[in-house]
């Protein structure tokens, strides 16, 4: 019997194409054209990922939507059949259990401690310090030498200043922890370094809340250190959501400011139109189109399913893998018109980039607030910024597992 | 239109906030959904869609 079904599954396993797949030369905006393909053709279907592994790739928005909302869809990293990354991926979280990776009602428990401080009114009051902190880096730049790299001198530090500010660590740490960020998000990193790099993180952070716990602050970590007081969370739980912060907190909006820069520069009529409006509106829009736009987690959502699943003309069996990608969902032609075109107009509040579900970004508040200031300072005051290199020399983060540039050489 | 919310579920995104503020704030101490008005007024019914359509944990039902 092996002689005969073995060869058939063969023929059939070759035929299921690797994921990630790549981005087309000179199209750095757009998805890899196979999803589009996959989505028009076949929404729900097999992938390989690097470690042999077959799960499922969801690719229209409305299958992606429905299976983030599905509480018979498991965000746990330690259940056989997670979709991870990559090794390195694998084995850091093996090592730092936080919220994100997991399932309610622990999720909800975790995520409740911190979500305070992310509510639209707290962050909305943050808006003048951010808006000061931008102009700050600007006056920097403009007295500064250029060309200049946008991504050292301004589109990292943004982030890293609020959110320092925010969960009380010190700015002057940056180089370190901003290090060992890049090793965690970098796909290529081996299992070793991925744990390295955690670990360093996580006594770091330790060290702080245990300064917190003696000296308590008006910051998200003081409060953080207040669970471990009452009880709620070990001291290696409230450092890994720490690090859990203080990670997602800089390199993401990072990676949009400097993205989506350079995405503005490439379409110079609608970087006229966000750099001439005067309206918060056209802003907030502009920075809805862009996450949309450019999806920078492309590396899909991860999930695995607890009870089969009938979705997209399949069955997804219990235990199966799932790679949600929202990067093909957001230019899904069933939910926006033209959705290969960056129109920052078209306020497109129902993207995905966020992720949906409730493991939806933390975040998201607070980084709408600092590209909308970015997006509205950074071109009026410097009406002249442009590349200092050709596009083909901009180095992409193809590897990450967030999307953007390396260095952004500019001038004006 | 009758706007009902499901604390338990709310994951205290803010959407609804941005979506329609004049109907949806957070508490201050968890950032979780309340409702400044259970029967909204007729013009506001839009922005309420939108607020259901955008909650990412499915914690906003309407009875039109």
């Amino acid at each position: 019997m092996n002689s005969v079904s073995a060869p058939t599954h063969d023929a059939l396993t070759t035929e299921i194409p690797d994921y990630p797949m790549s981005r087309s030369a000179g199209c750095p905006f757009d998805p890899p054209p196979e999803l589009s393909e996959l989505r028009a053709h076949a929404p729900v279907s097999r992938i390989r990922l690097w470690d042999g592994s077959t799960p499922w790739l969801v690719t229209d928005y409305a299958d992606q939507r429905a299976l983030l909302g599905d509480p018979r869809v498991s965000a746990d990293v330690t259940r056989s059949g997670y979709p991870h990354q990559s090794a390195g991926l694998k084995a850091r979280r093996a090592e730092a259990s936080t919220f994100i990776n997991q399932d309610d009602p622990e999720h909800a428990r975790q995520r409740r401690m911190v979500t305070a401080a992310f509510s639209i009114k707290r962050v909305e009051a943050l808006r003048p310090a951010i808006q000061r902190i931008v102009d700050q880096l600007i006056d920097e730049l403009l007295a500064g030498p250029k060309p200049v790299d946008l991504v050292q001198a301004f589109a990292l530090p943004v982030p890293s200043l609020v959110i320092c500010e925010l969960l009380g660590v010190p700015y002057q740490d940056h180089e370190f922890f901003q290090d060992r960020s890049k090793a965690l998000i970098k796909s290529t990193a081996t299992p070793e370094e991925s744990v390295a790099a955690v670990r360093e993180l996580i006594a770091y952070l330790d060290g702080l809340i245990g300064e917190k716990l003696a000296h308590p602050a008006e910051d998200l970590l003081s409060l953080v250190a207040e669970q471990v007081r009452a009880g709620e969370l070990t001291r290696r739980e409230a450092a890994s959501m720490a690090q859990l912060l203080l990670v997602a907190g800089h390199e993401t909006t990072a990676n949009m400011i400097a993205l989506g820069t350079l995405a503005l520069i490439e379409h110079p009529d609608q970087l006229a139109r966000v750099r001439e409006s005067q309206d918060p509106k056209l802003i907030a829009s502009a920075v809805e189109e862009l996450l949309r736009y450019l999806n920078i987690v492309h590396s899909g959502r991860r999930r695995v399913a607890l009870e089969d699943i009938e979705i997209g003309g399949v069955t997804v069996r219990a235990g199966e893998g799932l790679v949600l990608a929202n990067d093909a969902g957001n230019r899904d032609p069933e939910v926006f018109a033209e959705p290969d075109r960056l129109d920052v107009g078209r306020n497109p509040r129902r993207h995905i980039a966020f992720g949906f579900g409730v493991h939806q970004c933390l975040g998201q508040p607070l980084a709408r607030v600092e590209l909308q200031v970015v997006y509205s300072t950074l071109y009026r005051r410097i009406p002249e910024l442009r590349l200092a290199a050709d596009i083909e020399e901009i180095p992409f983060k193809h590897d990450g597992l967030v999307y953007g540039v390396y260095e952004l050489p500019v001038t004006w | 239109m009758k706007v009902i919310i499901d604390q338990d579920k709310c994951v205290a995104s803010g959407q609804c906030v941005l979506a329609a503020p004049e109907v949806f704030d957070q508490r201050e101490e968890d950032g979780i959904v309340v409702l400044l008005a259970e029967n909204p007024p007729q013009d506001a019914a839009e922005a309420i869609r939108e607020a259901a359509a955008l909650c990412p944990a499915l914690a906003i039902a309407l009875e039109e």
